[in-house]
C-alpha cells in the first residue's frame, strides 16, 4: 500500500528560504499533514509547522499544497498521483515566522475593528427569543473556523500589500454580515461594513468561497447580501425615499 | 538534501512578494490547469457579444412573419424601420438608419444588467481584467481599488437593471405567446414556439435567480419570522439563485439559438417544423 | 544563548486559553483585574473547539420537568458517586445561567419553536438538556467567549485607547514554570507569585508576575496512542500545579470515549460525537447484532430498554419508554465496544459499527451532523448518510485533577486557582458527554471570581519573584539545547503513549501497571537527556522535549493510582478487581510531589449533605454507599421523582 513520495516544502524565515526536496514514505489514508509529522519525526525536527486538532474543527494547519491555500490536515494523499511530486509553502498573503508557520496577527487586528454584538439593553439573560429560521444565516457564518484561508486567497490583500490596512478581508466582512442577520442585534453596521472595513474592494470573485474548508457560501450568503444591504442605505434613492416616508 | 532551485531575490516587491512575506518567486505554484476557466470565459462571451453585434446590425432576418416570431434580439420592435406586423407596441421612433439595433432601447439595459450581475462581475474580473485570473495567481495590476470608485462603483445599481429586467422578461413572455400563431393568423404550435418558450422561461429564471431579487424578495429582512410569504418566497428565490451560473450561461445559449433559429427560417434556410396549424 | 527576559505584571494570569480559561479572564476582567491570558496556540484555537454534543444545563426548555436536582442526580450516576457532591451540585445549579449568559454575548445556539434554547438527548442524561448548535457546540462557545474578549477590549480601547490596557492574550506562549514566594510572612505557605513562559515563535521567555494564576490547561489525553486530544494535551497544568505544591486527585480515572475513528490510521482516535447515538444511531457488530442490550450493567437496567422495539420508541416517546442502551455512560459503552471486539466480533478496522443511515433520512442527517458528515467524507471517505462507521474507543478526558476548593477553585497552594479539566473532582469517577462545556463554564467563572476576590484580599503584600526562581526556569527551559547530541523528544514521546496505551489504557491489571511504572521510570531517566538542535525560533522539537517532563510525571500518577484501586469505577477498571466496592467511594486517591517524587495517600471523601442525600431513593444509594453513610438519608422510600427536588436548597435555577 504504502509508497515514496516527493514533497518540497519550503523552509526558511523572514530573512530568506526556499523550496527543499525530501522524499518520504507515504502509507494508505494518510493527509499531508501527516507527511509533514514524518518529516519532522525522521528528517527536520525542527520544521515549523502549526496544527492542532487534525479534524478540519481547529483551522490551524492552513498552508498552499501545490499552490492551493488548504488545510494540511483536510487533504488527502490519495488525491494525487503517486509519481506526482508534492509542493508545500506557508500562506503567501501573511508574513513569515519559520517553514510554514506565518503571522496571522493581521487577522486578530482586524477581528477587534469590528464593533461586538450589541444586544437590547432590556433584555436579561434567559429572556432571549429568536426563531430558528432567524438565526439559521448567521450560523452558517459561525461554522467559521478562522483557518483564514479566505484571507490568504483573497487577491485584494494578497496582491496588495497597501489595501490590508482598509480591508477587512472575507472572514470579517462575514462576521459583519453575522451580526446584521442576528435577529437581535441592535448596531448600525452597513455604512460601516463599506466607508471602514473596505466592502467596496471585494469584486466578489468568490475565491473565499473556493477555498473555505467548511463550504461556507462566503460570497452568495455573506458578501453579497452585505453589498445589497449597502445599496439600501447608500447608493438606492428608493429605499431613502420610503424609508423618508415611513418614518414621518 | 536542499536543491535551491529558486534565485535569491530582493525583498522588496510588491503583493506575494512583499518584504516580511515567504519568499517565493513565482507567480503561483498551482499544477492544475488554472487558465481553462477564464481562457473559456473569454472565447464564450467573445463570440457571443461578436454574434449579437452583427446579428442585431443587419437588421434582417429577426421575424417569421407567418408564425410571428420575433427574435428577442429585436424585442420589442418599435421603430417605423421594424415590420409593421412586428411593431407590436407601436412604433415610437421614425426609421433607423444602418446598423442600428432595432431594440435600440432596451438592449443597453439588459446588456447593463448583465454586465452588473454578480456573476458576469466575477467571470470577466477574473477572465479579461485578470483580477485575479484565477485562485491564488497573482494579478498583473500593481494598484487595485475594486469596487470603491467610478466607474466600478456603478455596479451597485444592479437592483434597478434587475427591475427593468422583469419589465422585458414580459415583452419576452408577451413575444412567447404571440408565437403561438398559425400560418392561418389563428392558434398554432411550431418548434420556434417551443423554443421562444422554452428561452423565455430560462430567462424568467436567470432573472428571478439575480442576487437583487434575493435580496429585495426577503434577503433584507433581518426576522424572517415575521413575514413567511416572503421568507417563503426567499427561499425559493434562494434555490435558483445557486444556481445563477448556469442559468447566465445557458440563458446566453438559448438567446443565441433563438435568434439564430429565427433568423434561418426568416432567411427561409429551415423551414418552420409544425406541430399544429 | 540569550536570556533575555520579556516581563509583565498582572492581577490574574490565566493559563490555558479554552473555554475555562476564557471564561475565567472574562470574570476577572470584569471584575477590574489586570489579566493575561496564555495560550498555548494561536487564540480560538483551544481544544474545546473539537467538543461536538453540547452544554448540559438544566434548563428545562424541551422537557418542563428537567431541574438541577435532576442534573446533579444524573451527575452523581455518572460519576459512580465519587464526585465532589458540592461541585457536582453548583454546576447543575448554575449551568443554565452560564448558558444564557452565551447568548448575551452573542451565541447562536439552534432553537425550539418557541424560540428558547433547543436541547437535545444524551448519554447518562434523563431529560433532553444538551444546548447546543448542530454538531459543532464546541466551535461555538470557544468563539462566542473569544468575541467577548474582543468585545471588552473594544471597551478598553475606547477608556483607554488601548485595547490591550487590562485585558491581554498571549497567543503560542507556553508557561514551563509557575514561581513561588517562600518567604511570605504570616501563614508561612508558599504562595504564587508568578509564571515563567516561552514564546512559541521567538523561543524568547516571558516572565509574569502576578499573585493569582488560574490553571485551565485541559488533559492529557497526549500521553496515549489513540486518543481524541490534540497536541497541546500534555497535562501542563497538572505537572505545574505539582511542581507547585498542590495535589491531584482522581488521576486514575480517565474517560475513553466509546466512539472514536478508527480507520485511516493517521485519523485513529478522532472523535465521533454522542449526538450521532443520541439522535438514533446504532452499534452493531460484525453479525449484525446490536450488542449493547447484552452490557446494560445492574445499577442501570432500571433505566434501559430490554428491547429493540422499546429502545426504538424512546426517540418519539421519552415518557413512555425506557432509554435505549447505546445511550449509557460513556465508560459502559467503551467497555462493551472494547469486549466486542475482543470477542472477534469487530469491524474489518478493529472496531464496531455505529449505523446512523439506516436509522434517519439523509437530509435529516445532514442537518443534524453536519460536521460528523463533513469528517467521514473528507478524512475517511465514507458517507454516513449511506454506510455505517467504524469506531472504536479513544482516550478522550481525565477526570482527575487539580484538587481544589469548589466555590472559589482553589487548590491547597494560595493564589493557584484550577478549572476545567485540569481540575479534578467534579466528574468523580466518569463524565457524562455535556457535562464538560458547562463545567468549564460554571468553573471558569468560579475561578475568576475566586481569583480577583484573592487578589482583593492581598491588597498591597503581594508576593515576589526572586531573580534565582526566574534564572532557574530559563535555564530548565534550554536545557535541551545544551544536549545537541540527545535523544529525540519524538522516539520517546512514541514509547510513552504506547506504554500508557497498553499497560494503563481501557481495561488494566496490577502486573501490567508495575510493569508500566518500570518503563516509566526508565523514560524519565532518559527524559533528562532529550537534545534540541538549531534556534529556539519555532521549533517542534524542543517544545516537545519540554512537554515531555510534564507528560512523565502525569503519567506517572495516573499509573501509581491505578495500581493502588483495587476495584473498577468509572474510567477505571480492573481486570484483576472487576466489581465497584463501596469501601474505595468513601476514598480519593491524591498525588502529590514529595522531593520530586510522585507519592500517592488515601484521602476520605467528606460525607455527603443530607438534602442532597435525600434526592435520591434509598435503595439506589445502598448499590453505592455503606451502610453507616446511608444513615445521613433522612426520608427512607422518599425521593427519585421531580417532587423530591424540593428537598433541595432552592437557590438553583431552573
Amino acid at each position: 500500500m504504502g509508497y515514496q513520495a516527493s514533497f518540497r516544502v519550503w523552509r526558511g524565515d523572514v530573512t530568506g528560504g526556499q523550496l527543499h526536496d525530501f522524499t518520504v514514505p507515504v502509507n494508505e489514508g494518510e493527509v499531508v499533514l501527516d507527511i509533514i509529522h514524518r518529516l519532522q519525526a525522521t528528517q527536520a525536527p525542527d520544521l515549523a509547522v502549526r496544527w492542532n486538532c487534525k479534524a478540519g474543527k481547529c483551522g490551524s494547519c492552513s498552508a498552499e499544497v501545490n499552490g492551493m491555500p488548504r488545510l494540511m490536515c483536510m487533504t488527502r494523499m490519495s488525491t494525487f498521483d503517486q509519481a506526482e511530486t508534492i509542493t508545500v509553502t506557508p500562506m503567501r498573503t501573511f508574513p513569515v515566522m519559520r517553514d510554514l508557520v506565518t503571522d496571522v496577527s493581521f487577522n486578530y487586528t482586524k477581528a477587534r475593528e469590528i464593533q461586538s454584538f450589541a444586544p437590547p439593553a432590556d433584555l436579561a439573560p434567559g429572556e432571549y427569543r429568536m426563531r430558528q429560521v432567524d438565526v439559521e444565516r448567521s450560523q452558517e457564518f459561525r461554522k467559521c473556523i478562522e483557518c483564514f484561508l479566505c484571507q490568504n486567497t483573497c487577491h485584494a490583500i494578497r496582491d496588495h500589500e497597501d489595501n490590508k490596512q482598509s480591508f477587512a478581508g472575507p472572514r470579517f466582512l462575514m462576521r459583519i454580515a453575522e451580526l446584521d442577520m442576528h435577529p437581535l442585534d441592535t448596531a448600525d453596521r452597513q455604512r460601516a461594513a463599506q466607508e471602514e472595513h473596505g466592502l467596496g474592494l471585494c469584486n466578489i470573485t468568490k475565491c473565499c468561497t473556493e477555498v473555505c474548508p467548511e463550504h461556507i457560501k462566503i460570497t452568495d450568503n455573506a458578501l453579497i447580501p452585505l453589498k445589497e444591504r449597502v445599496v439600501d442605505r447608500k447608493y438606492d434613492p428608493l429605499v431613502w425615499l420610503g424609508n423618508k416616508i415611513l418614518r414621518r | 538534501m536542499a536543491t535551491g532551485t529558486l534565485p535569491p531575490r530582493p525583498s522588496s516587491g510588491t503583493g506575494t512578494r512583499s518584504p516580511g512575506r515567504a519568499q517565493i518567486a513565482a507567480r503561483t505554484l498551482r499544477t492544475d490547469s488554472w487558465r481553462k476557466a477564464p481562457t473559456l470565459t473569454v472565447v464564450l462571451l467573445s463570440g457571443w457579444v461578436l454574434y449579437a453585434v452583427i446579428s442585431t446590425a443587419t437588421q434582417s432576418a429577426y421575424f417569421v412573419k407567418d408564425y410571428h416570431y420575433l427574435s428577442p434580439f429585436s424585442s420589442p420592435c418599435v421603430t417605423a424601420s421594424c415590420d409593421p406586423a412586428a411593431r407590436d407596441f407601436g412604433a415610437w421612433f421614425g426609421h433607423f438608419p444602418p446598423l442600428l439595433p432595432f431594440a435600440i432601447v432596451v438592449l443597453p439595459l439588459l446588456l447593463s444588467f448583465r454586465l452588473t450581475c454578480y456573476y458576469y462581475r466575477k467571470a470577466y474580473y477574473r477572465a479579461f481584467w485578470q483580477s485575479p485570473p484565477a485562485c491564488a495567481v497573482a494579478e498583473p495590476h500593481g494598484r487595485y481599488s475594486g469596487e470603491t470608485r467610478w466607474p466600478l462603483i456603478l455596479q451597485n445599481s444592479h437592483r434597478y437593471f434587475f427591475y427593468a429586467a422583469v419589465l422585458i422578461s414580459v415583452i419576452n413572455t408577451y413575444d412567447a405567446i404571440l408565437a403561438f400563431h398559425g400560418r392561418d393568423g389563428g392558434f398554432g404550435i411550431g418548434l420556434g414556439t417551443v423554443i421562444m418558450l422554452v428561452n423565455v422561461v430560462l430567462l424568467w429564471a436567470y432573472t428571478l435567480s439575480c442576487h437583487s431579487c434575493r435580496h429585495i424578495t426577503g434577503g433584507r429582512l433581518r426576522h424572517f419570522s415575521k413575514h413567511p410569504v416572503r421568507y417563503w418566497v426567499w427561499t425559493q428565490v434562494s434555490k435558483l439563485n445557486a444556481r445563477h451560473m448556469q442559468l447566465a450561461w445557458t440563458t446566453l445559449g438559448t438567446l443565441m439559438f433563438t435568434d439564430a433559429y429565427i433568423a434561418l427560417v426568416s432567411a427561409g434556410v429551415l423551414g418552420d417544423l409544425r406541430f399544429f396549424h | 544563548m540569550t536570556t533575555q527576559i520579556e516581563r509583565h505584571e498582572y492581577d490574574v494570569v490565566v493559563v490555558g486559553a479554552g473555554g475555562a480559561g476564557l471564561r475565567a479572564a472574562i470574570e476577572a476582567a470584569e471584575a477590574g483585574k489586570r489579566t493575561a491570558v496564555i495560550s498555548k496556540s494561536l487564540f480560538g484555537k483551544a481544544h474545546t473547539v473539537m467538543a461536538e454534543g453540547g452544554i448540559a444545563a438544566a434548563m428545562g426548555n424541551v422537557n418542563s420537568a428537567d431541574s438541577w436536582q435532576v442534573h446533579f442526580r444524573d451527575t452523581m450516576r455518572g460519576g459512580k458517586f465519587l464526585n465532589n457532591w458540592r461541585m457536582a451540585e453548583l454546576h447543575a445549579q448554575e449551568a443554565p445561567q452560564r448558558v444564557w449568559e452565551l447568548e448575551t454575548y452573542g451565541a447562536l445556539f439552534d432553537r425550539t419553536k418557541d424560540g428558547t434554547i433547543s436541547q437535545r438527548n444524551f448519554g447518562g442524561h434523563e431529560y433532553p438538556r444538551l444546548a447546543h448548535v448542530g454538531d459543532r457546540t464546541g466551535l461555538e462557545l470557544i468563539r462566542t467567549l473569544q468575541q467577548k474578549i474582543v468585545s471588552l477590549q473594544q471597551e478598553d480601547f475606547a477608556a483607554h485607547g488601548d485595547h490591550e490596557a487590562r485585558l491581554r492574550v498571549f497567543a503560542e506562549c507556553t508557561i514551563t514554570e509557575l514561581l513561588l514566594d517562600t518567604s511570605a510572612g504570616a501563614t508561612d505557605v508558599p504562595t504564587i507569585a508568578g509564571a515563567f513562559g516561552y514564546r512559541r515563535e521567538t523561543g524568547d521567555f516571558l516572565l509574569f508576575a502576578a499573585p493569582a494564576v488560574i490553571l485551565a490547561t485541559g488533559g492529557i489525553g497526549k500521553s496515549f496512542t489513540v486518543t481524541s486530544n490534540s497536541w497541546e494535551y500534555t497535562g501542563d497544568g497538572h505537572a505545574l500545579a505539582l511542581r507547585a505544591g498542590a495535589s491531584l486527585i482522581n488521576m486514575e480515572f480517565i474517560q475513553f470515549h466509546p466512539t472514536g475513528m478508527v480507520w485511516p490510521p493517521s485519523v485513529k482516535g478522532v472523535l465521533v460525537t454522542e449526538s450521532v447515538r443520541g439522535d438514533g444511531g446504532v452499534l452493531r457488530n460484525s453479525e449484525g447484532t446490536r450488542f449493547m442490550f447484552d452490557y446494560v450493567p445492574e445499577v442501570f437496567r432500571a433505566q434501559y430498554a430490554d428491547t429493540e422495539a422499546e429502545a426504538d420508541r424512546w426517540y418519539a416517546d421519552q415518557v413512555d419508554n425506557k432509554r435505549p442502551p447505546e445511550l449509557l455512560p460513556r465508560d459502559e459503552v467503551a467497555r462493551a465496544i472494547n469486549a466486542e471486539v475482543k470477542a472477534g466480533r469487530g469491524s474489518p478496522h478493529g472496531g464496531v459499527f455505529l449505523d446512523v443511515s439506516t436509522r434517519l433520512p439523509a437530509a435529516e442527517i445532514m442537518r443534524r451532523l453536519p460536521s460528523m458528515h463533513h469528517q467521514f467524507k473528507e478524512l475517511a471517505d465514507v458517507d454516513i448518510t449511506a454506510e455505517p462507521m467504524e469506531v472504536g474507543p479513544t482516550c478522550h478526558y481525565v477526570m482527575g485533577g487539580v484538587e481544589v476548593d469548589p466555590d472559589t477553585a482553589q487548590s491547597r497552594v494560595p493564589g493557584l486557582f484550577a478549572a476545567g479539566e485540569v481540575a479534578g473532582g467534579m466528574h468523580g469517577s466518569n463524565r457524562l458527554g455535556g457535562n464538560s462545556l458547562s463545567d468549564l463554564l460554571v468553573f471558569g467563572r468560579r475561578a475568576g471570581a475566586g481569583a480577583a476576590a484573592y487578589v482583593d484580599a492581598l491588597g498591597d503584600d503581594r508576593p515576589t519573584i526572586t531573580e534565582a526562581d526566574a534564572e532557574q526556569a530559563s535555564a530548565a527551559a534550554v536545557g535541551p539545547f545544551e544536549r545537541p547530541d540527545g535523544e529525540s523528544p519524538y522516539a520517546l514521546h512514541q514509547e510513552l503513549q504506547q506504554t500508557m496505551n497498553d499497560l494503563v489504557g481501557i481495561i488494566r491489571r496490577a502486573d501490567e501497571i508495575e510493569q508500566a511504572l518500570h518503563r516509566l521510570a526508565d523514560l524519565r531517566k532518559r527524559a533528562e537527556r532529550v537534545g534540541a538542535r538549531g534556534g529556539r525560533h519555532y521549533h517542534p522539537g524542543w517544545h516537545l522535549a519540554l512537554d515531555l517532563r510534564n507528560m512523565l510525571t502525569v503519567s506517572e500518577c495516573v499509573a501509581m493510582a491505578a495500581l493502588e484501586r483495587t476495584e473498577s469505577r468509572g474510567g477505571h477498571t480492573r481486570d484483576d478487581h472487576p466489581g465497584m466496592d463501596t469501601e474505595w467511594r468513601q476514598y480519593l486517591l491524591t498525588c502529590v510531589l514529595r522531593d520530586g517524587e510522585v507519592t500517592i495517600t488515601k484521602q476520605q471523601q467528606p460525607p455527603m449533605r443530607p438534602d442532597l442525600l435525600d434526592l435520591f431513593e434509598k435503595a439506589e444509594l445502598a448499590k453505592y454507599l455503606t451502610e453507616p453513610e446511608l444513615t445521613g438519608h433522612r426520608k427512607p422510600g422518599a425521593g427519585g421523582g421531580g417532587t423530591a427536588a424540593a428537598a433541595g436548597t432552592p437557590e438553583g435555577h431552573n
